[in-house]
């Protein structure tokens, strides 16, 4: 399997690369990692004209604290999050996602800007980004300009990128310490999308929890954030009676696609499952 | 359609030799590698990313030669299976370890898995089984169901530390 003909670009600087992609319009992509554009591309379901590497690209490389916020930018690989010291003991939901992605090859080469631009419902990081009430930092012709990971995903494959627009960088709020947290997810086998995934974060008080944040993966067309049942264990205990009832208005919002991972039923039962025991764990790691 | 793309020259290192080449940006870097350099001990498996038959050491990083184009390689150090030798020809403890432990039946997977297995002992010499699992779990071999190769791998990073293999219990 061989892509179609495409014209290589590799700029050094995120103004040229912005520049290119501008220039070149619609028959041009950015290239970052490339696990899911170059398949896509041998599959010849993507046929760009132009490829933009980012990999020459200065500036997309960092894991910085910046006020309340861990900024992570776009080329940094899951491998590279799996080696942070800081992403361990401020984010560790996402060393725990990471873990979670593909293979070691692929999160040698896997960035975290890749994984939440492409708009892949399958990817595990936008429904992360979306419970840790992220931002994406969007570069285009006209500036820079912030978006909440809540309001990027508006379709499959399909998001708030401008034309000419590269995400550039990842800004997550540092979660307090002796938050809870945790992703849980159903795959079929090691490097498989997620059947259904849940992620959760949340804070105790007196044994009960406090506040909760809780994200759906592959269970719709873009990520979820299953707000009402974050509701329903807010002030509770977590008893099985506010698990179900978690569980319950979590199925309530997925539309999952029966494929090959199983019918919309069972794909739904699984999700809830995982919201259910995320939590569990979340809870149990609260201190 | 775009007019037939140009052609690029990229040079890399390749298992301690400089070598060049004038590519297509769309040349994949195992086509390079086992059509331009003749290096065909890297297999072609999937094609899709999934099976790690193709698996090449690049800068410190294993890569599924498959997912790259050769132009990306540009400037790279890489090692394939035929740099995994010893300096003097003998067979590196991973080669001996497939040997010995039978890490192989069809032989398809083993460039990728040894390839794979010489970086995972490289960034943690002393590898539990389960993270020698995890660790090549980019790797996809169906004739050994794996427990010959974990074993290979095992024997590997005994005789580099020095230490007495032992037969996992079964």
């Amino acid at each position: 399997m061989i892509p179609g003909h495409f014209t290589y670009h590799r700029p050094a600087s995120m103004a040229d690369a912005i520049k290119l992609l501008s220039d070149l319009g619609e028959e041009a992509r950015p290239l970052a990692g490339g696990h899911s554009l170059i398949p896509m591309m041998k599959l010849r379901l993507a046929t760009p004209e132009h490829l933009i590497d980012l990999h020459g690209v200065e500036g997309l490389k960092g894991i910085t604290r910046e006020g309340g916020n861990i900024v992570i930018g776009a080329m940094i690989t899951q491998h590279e999050l799996l080696a942070s010291d800081v992403i361990a003991s401020s984010l560790p939901i996402l060393r725990e996602t990471a873990l979670l992605i593909a293979d070691p090859q692929v999160r040698y080469r896997g960035t975290i800007g890749g994984n939440v631009a492409n708009g892949d419902p399958g990817n595990d990081m936008p429904a992360l980004m979306m419970t840790l009430g992220a931002t994406y930092r969007l570069e285009g012709p006209d500036g820079v300009r912030e978006e909440a990971a809540g309001d990027f995903y508006q379709g499959a494959y399909f998001t708030s990128l401008e034309p000419g627009e590269i995400l550039t960088a990842v800004s997550v709020p540092a979660q307090p310490s002796g938050h809870g947290y945790a992703y849980e997810k159903l795959k079929r086998k090691v490097g498989d999308y997620a059947t259904a995934a849940a992620a959760v974060v949340l804070t105790m008080s007196g044994g009960k929890v406090a506040t909760c944040s809780i994200g759906l993966t592959n269970l719709s067309e873009t990520p979820l954030l299953a707000e009402d049942a974050a509701r329903a264990v807010i002030g509770t205990t977590l008893g099985e009676a506010s698990l179900k009832k978690a569980a319950a208005a979590a199925e309530e919002i997925m539309s999952p696609a029966a494929d090959g991972r199983g019918p919309v039923e069972y794909r739904k039962s699984v999700g809830g499952i995982m919201v259910t025991r995320a939590l569990k764990r979340a809870a149990a790691r609260a201190g | 359609m775009t007019p037939q793309a140009k052609k690029t020259q990229v040079s890399m290192t390749v298992n301690g030799v400089e070598v060049d080449g004038l590519v297509e940006p769309r040349t994949l870097l195992v086509h390079f590698i086992r059509e331009n350099l003749q290096l065909t001990g890297t297999h072609i498996g999937c094609e899709t990313t999934h099976c790690g038959a193709c698996t090449v050491d690049i800068d410190g990083l294993s890569v599924k030669s498959c997912t790259m184009f050769a132009v990306q390689a540009d400037g790279s150090q890489i090692t394939t299976v035929e740099g995994i030798a010893n300096a003097d020809g003998t067979l590196s403890a991973l080669q001996e370890g497939f040997r010995q432990m039978h890490g192989l039946q069809c032989g398809f997977c083993t460039p990728g898995m040894i390839v794979r297995a010489h970086r995972l002992l490289q960034e943690n010499p002393s590898p539990t089984e389960e993270e020698i699992r995890f660790g090549i779990a980019g790797n996809l071999c169906r004739c050994t169901g794996y427990q010959n190769i974990v074993r290979a791998i095992q024997y590997a990073a005994a005789k580099i530390n020095g230490t007495e293999f032992q037969e996992a219990a079964e």
